[in-house]
């Protein structure tokens, strides 16, 4: 019996969009007021979906406390409080929240295992938001 | 195709426990929720149906009607109750309450009605324990 497990987190951070692949013109065109130099941050919600069989002992996709850990360690650890545009992943990436559900994406993905990792959506407000289901 | 999602609450309580298993394997896999004395939740019930809107009507079901299926299947059943102690797919031996098969058992309530009324199929029917904890079901093997 396949079911799904959901849970939401949340971190704070900063970002800028700018890429120095356009001039500081287009930068400003393309990402205005995300373009400001001095950046800007959100209070991210990053929505983590695992989906699994329910398992016949404990009535679980996955252990939540697991999940807790995996998330905590591979994601919050390193975006929460933090400049997204100085971590590693994002050197050559612009901090698009687009880019960020994928990184997460990535930072999760078999992290619990049996249950698999179906998808990551991030809300940067309450009006917009990006999953990214590892395609 | 148009997917219809109608959200209800209820309040009931719960605790893990699997008795296959010594009490110190239930307090370490389950840990707080393995308390014999319960907690509760005020939990989240959205059921989701899909179909093609009715040509006469526009609607994909009736939301009323909608809403008085998961009263009657559903809340009328778990709300206000303690889900192991007081609904039968919970009682001892059987399933444990997590959100997960929380989901499952509300897909199975509201399956047969929804698929004998001939109109929209049910498509996902998701729990939310708490507004960060939720689970869902869509009827997967």
């Amino acid at each position: 019996m396949k079911a799904y497990f959901g849970r939401r987190y949340v971190l704070s951070a900063s970002h800028r969009l700018h890429t120095d692949a356009l001039t500081a013109e287009q930068n400003r065109a393309t990402y205005g007021k995300c373009n400001n130099p001095h950046g800007h941050g959100h209070n991210y919600v990053v929505e983590v979906l695992a989906g699994g069989a329910v398992d016949p002992e404990t009535g679980m996709v996955v252990n939540m406390a697991a999940l807790d850990e995996a998330v905590r360690s591979r994601v919050l650890d390193r975006f929460d409080h933090t400049n997204l545009n100085l971590d590693p992943l994002f050197v050559n990436r612009v901090p698009t929240t687009e880019n960020l559900s994928k990184a997460i994406f990535t930072l999760l993905d078999g992290a619990f295992a049996p249950a698999k990792l179906e998808l990551v959506r991030v809300e940067e407000t309450e009006n917009n938001f990006f999953e990214c289901t590892g395609d | 195709m148009i997917f219809l999602t109608r959200r209800a609450t209820f309040s009931a309580s719960h605790y893990y426990w699997n008795d296959a298993w010594p009490a110190e394997k239930n307090e370490q896999v389950f840990g707080r929720c393995a308390n014999r004395n319960g907690h509760g939740h005020n939990y989240t019930l959205e059921v989701t149906v899909e179909g093609e809107p009715d040509p006469v009507t526009g609607f994909v079901v009736d939301l009323k009607w909608l809403k008085d299926v998961m009263e009657r299947e559903v809340l009328s059943a778990w709300d206000h109750r303690h889900l192991n102690l007081e609904v039968a797919e919970f009682a001892a031996g059987k399933l444990i309450p997590t959100t997960e098969n929380i989901a499952i058992a509300a897909w199975n309530r509201l399956k047969p009605v929804v698929t004998s009324a001939g109109g929209a199929r049910l498509s996902r029917v998701r729990v939310y324990e708490t507004p960060e904890i939720f689970a869902e079901y869509r009827g997967e093997l």
